[in-house]
């Protein structure tokens, strides 16, 4: 079932969250090449930066009840490499054929961050000057930096950043929203009047875990993670996730993107049914690499019953 | 470049894109260890040293089990006769659900995936150093490299060194002195490349006994590759979680950048690197 987001036409309604599926390395990984028989509708990159970032020291990774917690970090090329090496491989995918669908190019949506308005301007102008790159998603909501949950969590910053780059670009614009803050809501209302195009959420949660328990040196614990905290995803949260797409929803006129621990088409249909006009899936894939395609078959499935 | 040292020359099988339910055939007891034979006749035949992700089809993830969640990442012990083997040892709660599967249950596995082992060239001989669970590579390898290879292995106590059937010809080391050398399995390793210079040295096992490998190998330019464990999510290059510090800086991932590695691309073998249930 075909799916018309900012005028872009996908395949059908199951695009990936940034930075949880490396089209890539998964090229590499298995015997059928993806870029004809890709699961998700579009393709959304993992977060670009102006220069490249080697991403926290490990470990990266624990996985907490029904979830697990990263600090990846945003490991990247950086912009320039990204665009002269990575985009290049990342065009021609295909959606897979699903019964009766049709094979449909696969959108590359590039999801950046900055740690200034500068720095967002840069990456914005330089992602609109390559027609390789559908849409733009901007990275203010990353728990892992600093900057990025600062501006994202105040909707008067939010909006001011949105302005600043609107004007740099006409291809469509989604913020992806942090859920690390009072009002969510209130921050949607922010990226629409800066002039978003569209909203995703939720980011994952800041979290935390700490080392194994080490009976004779109690006072020795620590976090776990490198990177002291880290995002937390996964089942754990889809609740969470249902809550702050439905409050978003009912707020803003823009296109939402609704995520967070979608593990089934019946949980798709649920985002949906709360206004989400797509649905990300991340941590499920980690899990089944092909998960995008089975849940967008059996949302279809649910539709069509 | 020294033999087997190759970077890109690494042997790898591409995996089935989806994870597939397959049945289990047997479970062998090891001493403390579990040999968990898979049917996969028709799979793709695995190059020793690649992993898959296993998890068992029922009591993962959801309901009233909160762990494990994500699958678990594996070695490939050995591939014979239209079977996979896992060497498994109970560690937490992922290990131990695949521990307790019989034959005729089923579970999911994700594979082959990784980089394995480049077999030595040139005459020069192989020595594998295994330790714990760690000596399930090896296996797989010595199968491919028949007689020709040293192997030696190191265990914490008696019931683990048990294991050491699961490879030919082995010499044992244990931590307790209950079986074979009493100490480090680097003690041998030591005396074995005093014999030969010219050997190549392939190790996997815990981070400490790999970094004790590699400053050896380091000290005496012995070309070595190591099979790295780290905790990982989805085993194909998607997380960015497993990754190790890198020679000059960066990260390698160990799912796609190994988990065999040439142990002239670390400085050292982190700590972390091995921490999956």
């Amino acid at each position: 079932m075909s799916v018309s987001f900012c005028g872009l036409a996908l395949a059908h309604s199951i695009i990936n969250g940034s930075g949880t599926f490396d089209a890539i390395a998964a090229n590499r990984a298995f015997a059928e090449d993806l870029r004809i028989d890709f699961p998700f509708a579009a393709y959304v990159s993992k977060t670009i930066t102006l220069t490249p970032r080697e991403g926290n020291p490990p470990p990266r990774l624990w996985e907490a009840a029904a979830g697990l917690i990263n600090s990846i970090g945003l490991p990247n090329k950086g912009l320039e490499g990204y665009l002269a090496e990575d985009l290049p491989k990342l065009t021609r995918m295909r959606t897979g054929a699903g019964p009766g669908a049709e094979r449909l190019l696969v959108p590359v949506v590039t999801n950046v961050m900055g740690s200034t308005t500068l720095e967002f301007s840069k990456l914005v102008e330089a992602c609109d000057a390559r027609e390789e790159i559908a849409a733009l998603e901007l990275n203010v909501s990353c728990p892992n930096v600093k900057t990025g949950l600062d501006i994202g969590a105040d909707p008067l910053q939010l909006e001011l950043l949105v302005r600043a780059v609107r004007g740099l670009t006409r291809k469509p614009l989604i913020v992806k929203l942090t859920p690390n803050t009072a009002d969510v809501a209130a921050c949607a209302e922010g990226a629409q009047a800066g002039g978003a195009d569209a909203v995703s959420l939720i980011n994952t949660l800041r979290a935390m875990a700490l080392t194994p328990p080490a009976p004779a040196r109690a006072a020795d614990r620590r976090a776990w993670l490198g990177g002291r905290t880290g995002g937390l995803s996964g089942p754990a949260i889809r609740v969470i996730a249902l809550a702050q797409v439905a409050a978003v929803a009912e707020r803003v006129a823009i296109p939402v993107i609704g995520m967070g621990g979608v593990q089934c088409g019946a949980h798709a249909k649920e985002l949906i049914d709360v206004g989400a006009v797509l649905v990300a899936v991340g941590t499920e894939s980690f899990r089944e690499p092909a998960a995008g395609a089975r849940i967008a078959a059996e949302l279809e499935a649910i539709g069509t019953s | 470049m020294p033999a087997g040292a190759a970077r890109g020359a690494y042997a790898v099988r591409q995996a089935p894109f989806e994870r597939r339910l397959l049945s289990v055939s047997g479970v062998d007891r090891l001493g403390a260890y579990v040999v968990l034979r898979v049917a996969d006749p028709t799979g793709p035949v695995p190059e020793p040293g690649q992993f898959a992700m296993l998890a068992t089809r029922e009591g993962w993830g959801g309901g009233a089990r909160e762990r494990p969640y994500l699958p678990r990442a594996f070695s490939v012990a050995r591939h014979r006769d239209g079977e996979s083997h896992f060497l498994l040892e109970d560690v937490g709660p992922g290990s131990r659900l695949l521990c307790q599967l019989e034959a005729g249950e089923m579970l999911w596995t994700l594979g082959p995936l990784g980089r394995g082992f480049t077999a030595p060239s040139g005459g020069r001989r192989a020595i594998l150093v295994g330790g714990g669970v760690g000596i399930a590579p090896l296996a797989i390898f010595q199968d491919l490299l028949r007689d020709d290879a040293i192997v030696l292995l190191g265990f914490r106590d008696g019931p683990r060194a048990e294991g050491a059937s699961l490879l030919d010809g082995a010499r044992v080391a244990t931590d307790d002195g209950s079986a074979g050398h009493h100490g480090l399995v680097t003690d041998l390793l030591a005396a074995e490349l005093e014999r030969d210079p010219m050997a190549v040295v392939y190790a996997c096992g815990p981070a400490g006994m790999l970094e004790g490998v590699r400053a050896l190998c380091a000290s005496g330019s012995v070309p070595a590759q190591l099979a790295l464990e780290a905790g990982m999510a989805c085993g194909f290059g998607a997380c960015f979680g497993c990754v190790v510090p890198r020679r000059g800086g960066g990260y390698v991932r160990v799912c796609v950048d190994g988990p065999v590695i040439d142990a002239a691309e670390l400085d050292h073998v982190d700590v972390h690197a091995g921490a999956p249930e």
